[in-house]
């Protein structure tokens, strides 16, 4: 393999594990919302099917990718809402819920496919960016630079986006203040007038609407299609990945760059026919994530109230 | 208020029993509550859908229990869920959350074909099938002993250990099946689909067919002159259907756990560290050493369901997702319903068994696909785990009446 090869190869690989990062980005930036303040929210991947398939069906009968993703953006947020009302009002066990809400939206999302649209159709979502000049020249053409980071869609460019504005969100406003107070000592913030059921509510919800738009990504932009079961554990990742990020936006960041990178890579395995088994390739990102969750100097950061509901009175 | 129960000490005793025998009737009445809730849900969404929901409803129950084959069908449906239920109710005493019963049960399936294809003609039948399960069991315990682990020691979160073990155990199923474990004829014919040579015959467990057979009942429900519910019961016992004997094994297997989790001091502490480790430990209890038993124990009973998927039913490994068949998730919902009992599993994996088949047969008769199923699977574990604060709040305020009475004496 000569050196320009090698040199396209990588360029293909940065490319993909850039676009791929797009819906574990929007899924564990909204997850970091809800844990911060103290709710583990297990059910994403559910939504975020809620979201692929709602995204889908309002681009497959209007052709408006806008329309698309508000439907799944507010698809997403209404099974936030419902998580939020389990997990703070009735104060269910976090985590069985959540399984709960997974198994729902993957049933649902199923059920209303079938009943609806029923067969692998296309549609045309977000276009890809190439930033083309009057002449014909592309800046998406530009040698490695523009290969790389050039010619996504709008919504890949959204989840980087929401990276320094969750950041901002969660350090420099009120809001985020709030919102770490609940979730580290949430009797101390209830002390100080801060409703901690109100925080993890919209939390919540924002984490649901985010896992809608995750959902989006895929169904109306990264593949322009809808499957049954489509985001294949990506939910249960983004989850992992606020864990491995510990709790932060650019931790995040950091961790679904490098489990895109991991899943570019395999799939490079497989265009190239290199003589790893495509199974153990696939594989790869798992045994990541456990390996990721088991690096024993994150659990410090964890929220102290993670996964424990509030209830006035209690010392 | 020391003074007034004082005087009064009798009726107050009796009113306070009263309403604890009320409390457990509630208590135990809250899944079924939990179930009718998901049903009203899933009624709307079939008007939606613009199906008469009574006629779905109607088709699902009847087709799951009201006829041999159907029947055989949902406690053929109910022993995975049993036994992986079984392996939930220990884990969740234990409070741990092992959602990998999934993968425990696919690895615990792939060592049990391994063994079977590789005894099935040298040794006796049930020597084999005694091989093949202990072989389930150990792979699944395994395969449930490293999230396990990692929790205890690395403090890594089970839930998100367990769910990628699954995707794991799938992965390891796909390359096995696609490469040493392929059918032989699948590579003559080049076809390759991933699975594996069917086992000796030998290694069948006995159906109840057989059982009845050899037991001198050979004829048919007609041909003997019974008709009605005698007919199919008859039918369901003595006829050529897929009921095997895993079934009792699995109900065996719940009164075990039962004793286990508590008549023996092993059980005991499982349970003791789940309600309050601290206190545990001050009891010298290891609650590490018994974070990773439960979990073992757990991963041990799915992949034992594994293995009598294998010999019991499906007689070759093939997809790792079309045997485990989500299993995993539906136990967890099977023992929610029946209150993380060991006992209360049987009738509840016999009506979680019956959803599963009523919603095949529900989409034959109104053309509702069968995911319906998973969607009000889901409604039930979000019911049944939100209904639990009800119980929660009553035991509250019993505490509170009974140091109230205390504090008057």
């Amino acid at each position: 393999m000569n050196e320009l090869g090698f040199v396209a190869i990588l360029v293909g690989i940065a490319h993909s594990a850039l676009r791929l990062a797009t819906p574990y980005l929007y899924a564990a930036i909204g997850e970091t919302f809800g844990q911060r303040s103290g709710v583990l929210n297990l059910g994403v991947e559910g939504m975020m099917l809620m979201g692929a398939f709602s995204g889908f069906y309002a681009v497959f009968v209007t052709g408006n990718p806008w329309l698309g993703l508000l439907v799944a953006a507010l698809v997403g947020a209404l099974m936030g809402l419902a998580m939020a009302f389990v997990s703070v009002t009735l104060q269910a066990e976090q985590g069985i819920s959540g399984i709960g809400f997974f198994m729902f939206g993957l049933g649902a999302s199923s059920l209303l496919f079938k009943t609806t649209i029923g067969s692998v159709e296309g549609v045309e979502g977000f276009a890809e960016l190439h930033f083309c000049l009057p002449g014909g020249f592309c800046l998406s053409d530009i040698p490695v630079l523009g290969e790389i980071f050039l010619g996504h869609s709008l919504l890949v460019y959204g989840a980087y986006l929401m990276v320094p504005v969750a950041w901002y969100v969660l350090n420099r406003t009120t809001w985020g203040l709030n919102i770490r107070a609940v979730g580290q000592n949430p009797q101390a913030a209830d002390t100080l007038g801060v409703s901690v059921a109100r925080v993890r509510y919209l939390t919540v919800t924002f984490g649901g609407l985010m896992a809608g738009i995750a959902g989006a990504s895929l169904s109306i932009s990264l593949l322009n299609i809808f499957q049954e079961g489509m985001t294949n554990g990506i939910g249960f990742i983004a989850v992992a990945l606020v864990y491995f990020g510990s709790w932060t936006p650019v931790g995040v960041l950091l961790g679904a760059l490098l489990f895109s990178a991991v899943n570019a890579l395999q799939l490079w395995v497989q265009v190239l026919g290199l003589n790893i088994p495509s199974d153990v390739a696939v594989m790869l990102p798992y045994l990541l994530t456990i390996l990721a969750l088991a690096f024993p100097f994150k659990r410090a950061l964890q929220p102290a109230a993670l996964t424990k509901p509030f209830e006035r009175g209690e010392n | 208020m020391g003074v007034s129960t004082a005087n009064h000490p009798a009726p107050r005793a009796k009113r306070a029993s009263q309403r604890i025998q009320l409390d457990r009737l509630i208590d135990l009445l809250l899944p079924l509550i939990a179930v009718l809730g998901a049903l009203v849900i899933g009624a709307f969404i079939l008007l939606l859908l613009d199906v008469n929901p009574f006629e779905a409803y109607r088709a699902m129950f009847w087709g799951a229990f009201a006829n041999k084959n159907g029947l055989a069908d949902t406690l053929v449906k109910a022993t995975p869920l049993m036994l992986v239920g079984l392996g939930i109710v220990i884990a969740f005493r234990a409070n741990v959350i092992n959602i990998g019963a999934e993968g425990q049960l696919i690895v615990g399936a792939l060592l049990a074909t391994f063994l079977g294809l590789q005894f099935g003609g040298s040794l006796p039948g049930w020597v084999v099938i005694v091989l093949a399960v202990l072989g389930g069991i150990f792979m699944g315990g395994i395969w449930g002993a490293i999230p396990g682990y990692l929790k205890a020691r690395l403090g890594v979160n089970e839930i998100l250990s367990t769910i990628m073990m699954n995707q794991i155990a799938i992965q390891v199923g796909y390359y096995l099946l696609r490469g040493p474990m392929i059918d032989p004829a699948e590579l003559e014919a080049g076809t390759n689909i991933p699975h594996s040579a069917r086992l000796e015959r030998v290694v069948d467990l006995p159906r109840f067919t057989d059982i009845a057979k050899s037991l001198g009942f050979t004829g048919t429900a007609k041909n003997l002159g019974l008709d009605g519910i005698q007919a199919e019961i008859y039918g369901l016992l003595a006829e050529p259907t897929r009921l095997h004997t895993g079934l009792i094994f699995a109900i065996i297997m719940a009164v075990l756990v039962y004793i286990f989790l508590w008549r023996t001091t092993i059980g005991y502490r499982i349970r003791a560290v789940g309600l309050n480790p601290h206190a545990s430990r001050y009891a010298g209890i290891s609650v590490k050493s018994y974070v990773v038993l439960s979990m073992a124990l757990s991963g041990a009973f799915a992949g034992l369901a594994g293995a009598i998927e294998i010999v019991g039913l499906h007689h070759r490994m093939f997809e790792p997702t079309a045997v485990s068949a989500g299993y995993g998730f539906s136990g967890i919902v099977a023992a929610l319903f029946g209150k993380l009992h060991p006992l209360g599993l049987i009738p509840s994996s016999i009506l979680f068994g019956g959803l599963l088949v009523g919603g095949d047969k529900m989409q034959r008769a109104v053309q509702v696909p069968q995911v319906f199923v998973t969607m009000l699977l889901g409604l039930v574990v979000i019911f049944v785990v939100s209904s639990e604060i009800w119980s929660r709040r009553r035991a509250n305020r019993r505490v509170s009446v009974d140091t109230d009475e205390e504090a008057g004496e």
